[in-house]
């Protein structure tokens, strides 16, 4: 049994399709990059796996004891969040929400576990912190730390180094590389980087014109990467 | 200066200026707290809209003659606010076009039935005070009193029960959806309550004025504070002392309550940007 296994999915909104007949499932452990041309309908996918669109079509099935509301998501950056006046602690608190239950306030379980994360991710200097004043990479720490607060078991990670130098970008990925591999937590990123993908992912899923899924080294030996590195894939 | 505290203590002993001072604060309280929501979900204009929609509303209940127009009036105004967030989400026509023609639709339509229907003599009058405010404040009635400060400390427990699912809601919508929280109930929480602190505030600072009241506080708060809670606390506190000043100031100076409520708020606003610009500008550099 996957974590999660999509059979004959089709994605769109409003009526209008985007992409079908996807096939892909996550089991536990991996690391699941998907890439794909701009407007292929990766943040669609997401939307979608997510439970905040209905499928067009087929089904996804969660299994291993993965509720649909225990992902962890880390979602692109948004406008508001740009002036949001809220401390680091505050935004990492949040990821605790979904354990309150019927609860209107957080107890001392949600509170250790969210300076946990904060510990993990490096954060504790920054813990009283506006989040607005942080820098990119420090504001990306604190939302992966929020997310590990809702979630040990699945990342979905929404192109999570758009927008970061090369040096942070690498960090960043260390970090969830680290995630991955020590805490065996299961990753799913969303990226532009292709070498990235190939560098750090276990399994990749390729959508767009073509579609590929399948574990890192027969996407590196198939056609589908091939056309993508070198045939103006968007890099 | 002895000269008007006597003045003071000597209005204090009527009883519409103590209700005046206990219904403003509580007012101001409530209206405070989710103006911080409202700046940042953009929702600040939602308040605007729905404050015209309650002059319309107004206009009806002036119409039906109604001796307690505030029932009415919160009605139709709670179901514009889920209306237009319906309409915001669908994104068919979009929201803020939706909001304007509401807005404005109600204002037009509530000027001409108070035109068409009017019983008074003073006609602007009776316009002006709805809109600015002018002296409901101390014309309150005791039910009126008690269904102000019912509904106001309704709004502040609300509002302390589910904090910490406003604030997720308000930070990252989409986060809060994907992790279980049920987004639209909060979203539809939030759009009602508006309408009731504008219905409430009505009293307080008349229909055109209410987003003064909603949103200087939070703004003002978020020029110096860095957390939501503190901004929250700050923003509260600020918005109470600013109504008790304008609501003594008036008494004291006969000018009308909401326009100096919002002038005092209007100074406050000003002190927190001199403030953000001098201590923590000076610290950070």
């Amino acid at each position: 049994m996957a974590l999660l296994d999509c059979r004959e999915l089709a994605l769109g909104y409003e009526g209008r399709e985007v992409l079908r007949g996807l096939n892909f499932r996550v089991s536990e452990g991996d690391y699941l990059c998907i890439v794909g041309e701009n407007g292929s309908g990766k943040s669609t996918l997401v939307k979608t796996v997510l439970g905040l669109l209905p499928p067009l079509g087929g089904e996804i099935a969660f299994g291993d004891g993965l509720r649909a509301d225990e992902i962890g998501y880390l979602p692109q950056q948004t406008d508001v969040q740009r002036d949001f006046p809220a401390s680091v602690r505050e935004v990492v608190l949040s990821g605790c929400l979904s354990r309150c239950g019927r609860t209107p306030f957080y107890g001392k379980e949600e509170k250790a576990l969210a300076g946990e994360n904060i510990k993990k991710l490096g954060l504790e200097a920054l813990e009283r912190r506006c989040y607005r004043e942080l820098s990119g990479g420090q504001q990306q720490r604190v939302l992966l730390a929020r997310a590990l607060c809702a979630t040990q078991k699945l990342l979905l990670l929404d192109e999570p180094v758009s927008g970061l130098d090369p040096k942070v970008t690498q960090e960043l990925y260390d970090i969830i590389a680290g995630l991955n591999r020590r805490e065996n937590v299961t990753v799913i990123m969303i990226s532009h980087d292709i070498d990235a993908a190939v560098q750090y992912a276990s399994h990749i899923l390729h959508i767009g014109s073509s579609v590929f899924f399948g574990t890192r080294d027969e996407y590196i030996a198939s056609d589908v990467s091939r056309s993508f590195v070198n045939g103006g894939g968007g890099l | 200066m002895s000269g008007l505290f006597e003045k003071l203590i000597s209005y204090m002993q009527y009883p519409f200026v103590r209700y005046a001072l206990i219904v403003g604060v509580l007012i101001a309280l409530c209206s405070s707290l989710l103006g911080v929501t409202l700046v940042l979900k953009r929702f600040s204009f939602i308040g605007d809209g729905l404050s015209h929609v309650a002059f319309g509303a107004m206009a009806i209940a002036a119409m039906l003659k109604l001796t307690h127009e505030m029932p009415l009036v919160l009605a139709i105004t709670v179901l514009c606010a889920v209306l237009i967030l319906r309409t915001g989400q669908r994104a068919k026509i979009k929201g803020d076009a939706a909001i304007a023609m509401i807005s404005v639709g109600s204002l037009a339509i509530g000027y001409l039935l108070m035109n068409l229907f009017s019983t008074s003599g003073n006609l602007s009058g009776d316009v002006c005070s709805t809109l600015f405010g002018s002296t409901s404040i101390l014309t309150l009635t005791q039910t009126e009193v008690w269904l102000c400060s019912v509904l106001s400390l309704a709004v502040v427990v609300i509002f302390i029960l589910f904090y910490n699912r406003i604030f997720s809601v308000t930070f990252d919508e989409s986060f809060a959806r994907a992790t279980g929280t049920r987004a639209d109930v909060y979203n539809l929480l939030i759009a009602i309550v508006t309408a009731v602190i504008i219905v409430l505030a009505m009293n307080l600072v008349g229909s055109l004025l209410i987003s003064a009241l909603i949103i200087f506080p939070a703004l003002s708060a978020m020029r110096v504070f860095k957390s939501f809670l503190s901004v929250t606390i700050c923003s509260a506190i600020s918005s109470v002392i600013c109504a008790l000043l304008g609501i003594l100031i008036s008494i004291l100076a006969g000018t009308p309550v909401g326009s100096t409520i919002v002038a005092v708020n209007i100074v406050m606003f000003a002190l927190f940007s001199i403030l953000s610009h001098t201590v923590i500008g000076g610290k950070r550099a």
